[in-house]
This record gives structure tokens, sequence and C-alpha cells, in this order.
């Protein structure tokens, strides 16, 4: 579903993305790591066509992202970095924009669908509340739901469960793995025991290199009764 | 374009659903009303039942009133990040670019719009000649456009709403002055008549006098809408590199 080949960044002299290639199968949730600043964001913005890479490509579903990015944007859920939204519109307002953005032009279908995210991600207790006054855990639930809303075949999630309490946290994870079966998922993060529970694939960059490739289970032999995180800790550099 | 609706309507709703349009409708109205009664606008000493006197402000007035609004077209949304949400959507940059703008602009000839009273309030005094009425809101209409085609642009530049203010006022300024009679005036004292008249062309006050005259020359109308043309055109430009 998608494919990543041999995406380049550069921010002036420092290459934020040096190269990375893998990619994600129906059915697979991808889990996406590595240390801050080690260009995790700008490669899943290379992919969404938010940024454009200086060399290289992805595929999603077959399209190509620097061919036609909006066929590739349509079939895309995204969840950006700290879910930005338009703070002065309510829950509804803001998943009916996204809905009527999304091709559901008729009242019936568009509420349908606002109906459908708002019971996915449990917003209904604040669905006439303006966003900037909602909490932390749901303004992402808010993320969340935009993303999830045209039900899109592909999701990239940047950090979904950051700032969410341990039960919100689950709750998420679940839902992620309930909808895995018929979708590709990628979902940073930095928290290792999520990518125990619930990826199927880890890939590790350090300094925009892509140090690793595997599942879960495979990584964990590589240092025989080391814990994940001694792994990734081996792997990576900080940016210091 | 079948994507500039839901933008367009987004953002235009966008304004009413914060106190901003309600601010910036009654100052606009109070300022441009209080101009032309002023002994500057001279409304009544002129003994005429016409609006040369409210519409001869608009130059100066929309001077730091377009800015207003379009500062925060593009800034805000770099700045909160939306930019992002926005163009991760199927969406290309010209939809969107063109969705906010008509958004800004319709604000804008709602403010304008809503100066009716000064209409019905001189068609009460006297027999005001119509036509040149609805010329002037047309001109003043189109005028906004032009003055808001530059803040969109400046604001794609950056993610400081105050900059972008900055800029805008700065850039529109020159584009009222090239044609401001004091300026012109000097210009002819050492430049051919020719080549000032072409500089003074690039003026606001240039072609928005005319249609304040009752005067529809369509190198006006071709100006006006030129000038949006143009502005939105390195705006997808500026928010694409």
């Amino acid at each position: 579903m998608i494919e990543v080949k041999g995406l380049v960044k550069s921010y002036g002299s420092k290459r934020a993305v040096d190269g990375v290639s893998f990619s994600v199968k129906r059915g697979e949730i991808l889990g996406f790591l590595g240390p801050n600043g080690a260009g995790k964001s700008t490669t899943m913005k290379m992919i969404t066509g938010f940024v454009r890479p200086d060399s290289g490509t992805a595929l999603v579903g077959g399209t190509d992202v620097s061919q036609d990015p909006v066929a590739v944007k349509r079939k895309l859920g995204y969840l950006p970095e700290n879910a930005p939204a338009y703070p002065e519109m309510t829950v509804e307002e803001f998943l009916g924009f996204i809905a009527e953005v999304r091709g559901f032009r008729e009242e019936e279908a568009c509420k349908a669908q606002v109906e459908r995210a708002i019971s996915l991600t449990h917003l209904s207790s604040v669905r006439r509340q303006a966003i900037d006054t909602l909490s932390k855990g749901f303004k992402q639930r808010v993320g969340f739901a935009q993303a999830l809303l045209h039900d899109p075949p592909v999701l990239i999630l940047d950090e979904p469960t950051d700032g969410l309490d341990p039960n919100q946290k689950n709750e998420v994870r679940m839902l992620i793995k309930n909808m895995a079966a018929e979708k590709a998922v990628i979902l940073s993060t930095h928290i290792l025991e999520e990518v125990e529970a619930i990826c199927t694939r880890v890939v590790i960059i350090s300094r925009g290199k892509l140090v690793a490739d595997e599942t879960p289970a495979k990584l964990l032999e590589r240092k025989p009764g080391a814990r994940m995180d001694e792994i990734f800790r081996s792997l990576t550099h900080s940016d210091a | 374009m079948r994507q500039v609706t839901p933008i367009f309507k987004r953002e235009f709703v966008g304004y009413f659903r914060t106190p901003v349009a309600y601010v910036f409708l009654v100052m606009f109205l109070l300022i441009s009303v209080a101009l032309a009664f002023s002994r500057f606008g001279g409304f009544f000493k002129a003994g005429i039942a016409g609006m040369d006197a409210y519409f001869g402000f608009f130059p100066w007035l929309y001077l730091f009133i377009v800015p207003s609004v379009g500062m925060r077209l593009w800034s805000e949304e770099k700045r909160s990040g939306t930019a992002e949400l926005l163009f991760t959507l199927p969406v290309t940059t010209l939809e969107a670019v063109i969705g906010k703008f008509l958004a800004g602009w319709a604000f804008l000839s709602l403010a304008v719009l809503l100066s009716f009273p000064m209409a019905l309030t001189i068609g009460y005094l006297g027999s005001p000649d119509w036509g040149v009425v609805a010329t002037s809101y047309l001109g003043a209409i189109l005028m906004a456009g032009g003055y808001l085609g530059v803040c969109s642009l400046t604001s794609a530049l950056t993610k400081n709403q105050v900059i972008s203010f900055v800029i805008s006022i700065g850039v529109c300024a020159v584009l009222v002055f090239l044609g401001y009679s004091g300026f012109t005036g000097f210009l002819e004292g050492f430049l051919p008549v020719g080549v000032s008249d072409a500089i003074s062309n690039f003026s606001f006050i240039t072609h928005f006098s005319p249609m304040v005259k009752g005067i529809v020359d369509a190198k006006d109308v071709v100006f006006f809408l030129s000038l949006m043309g143009f502005t939105l055109f390195l705006n997808v430009v500026a928010l694409e590199r």
C-alpha cells in the first residue's frame, strides 16, 4: 500500500532525511521510531505530500505522490504532530468541514461520516464545544477523528498517543489495532511498549538514515535478554 | 475547483465565529462615516447629494483596514499548524488560495455594502444620480479585491501576523502614493508627463477615482482584476516553494 523510495530532504546544510526506503502492506501496523530530530516527522510529511522531497518519492496505493499529490491525499488519513485544528470551530463544525472537503457534499452523507468519526473516537460529550476549549486529550482525539473520517485505506499518525492518559492511550491503541486488518498504518511514537503491543513491524531511523526494519520479535532477538529500549539505544545516536 | 466552496464557506463563516468580524464591521463603518462628515470630508458643506465625500477617503482607509483582514489569511494557518492539515486534504494550493481570498473579499464587500444608510441619507436629502452611487460601490469593491490580493500575498510570506500587517501597509502605501496628486505633481516637475502618467497608472487612486465620478472604464476594471490575478498567482508560488 505504501512504498517509500529513497526519500531525501535537506534543510540548509543539514540532511534531515537521507535516503529512507521501506514499504507497508495492507494489514500491517508499522511502528516508526527514532530519537527526536531523526527525521520521522519530515519523512511522514513527504509521504503525505505536504513537504516536497529533494529526491526519491513515495507511492500510496500505486499513486506517486510527486506526480499526483491530490489523489494520494484522497487515500490518506493523516494526523499531524500536535493535532492542529481550527480553534474557533466546534468539534462538529470542524469535522463537518473535513467531511465536505473529503467529498461528502450531501447533508445526509456528511452527517453520517461525522457521526461515525465522533462515535469511534468518543467525542460525543464535547461535540458542541469550541476546539480551543478542549483538553489536550480531546484535541488529540479530534485530530484522530479527522484522520479517520473518510475511512481511508492508509493511515499516517504522527505520535497519536502523545498527551493522552494511560487509559486513553490504551483506547487509541485498541482502535488502531481493530481497524488495521484492512488498512496500512504508519505510526510514529516514542513509547516502545506501544510498539510491542500493536505494531507488526518496526522501522528505526537515526540521523535521517534507516537503521532497522524488521518485526518486533526479530528486533528483540538481536540481543537476547535485552529490553527494547536497550536495543533502541544501541542502534540510535541522540542528536547532540 | 469544486473544493473552493467548502474552503470559502469555512473561512467566511469563520470571521463571525469570533468577535473579530463585529469589531471590524463597526469600526469600519464608524471611521468611514466619521471621515465623510468631518471637515476634511465636507459632506454637508459640499451641498451635493453625492457620495464623493464618503468614497474619497477609501484608498486611505483601505490602507489600514484591508491589511487587518488580510494579515491573518495565511500567517495564522502557518503559525497554528493548520496549513499542514489543509494541505494534506485533497485540495490544490490554487483552490485553497482562491477560496480564502474570495472569503476575505466577500467579507470586505459586506463591510462596504453595509454603508447603505449613507446612500439612503443622500436619497432623502436630495436626488442623487443612482448610477454614480452604483459605480462608486463597484469601484470600492473592486479596489478592496486589489488591496486584499496584495495582503494575502504578504501574509503567505510569513507566519508572523504583525510582520504581515506592516509589509502589507508598506506595499499598499506605495500603490496609493503613486497616484496621489501631490506626489504625481512632484514627479511631473522633473519627469516627462508620459513617464509620470505611466507611473501613476500603477496606483489604486488613478483607477478608483473615475468610478466615484461614475465612469466605468474597461482599463480600470482590468487593472484591479489583473492585480488580483497577479498577486494570487504569486501567492500560490509563495505557498508551494
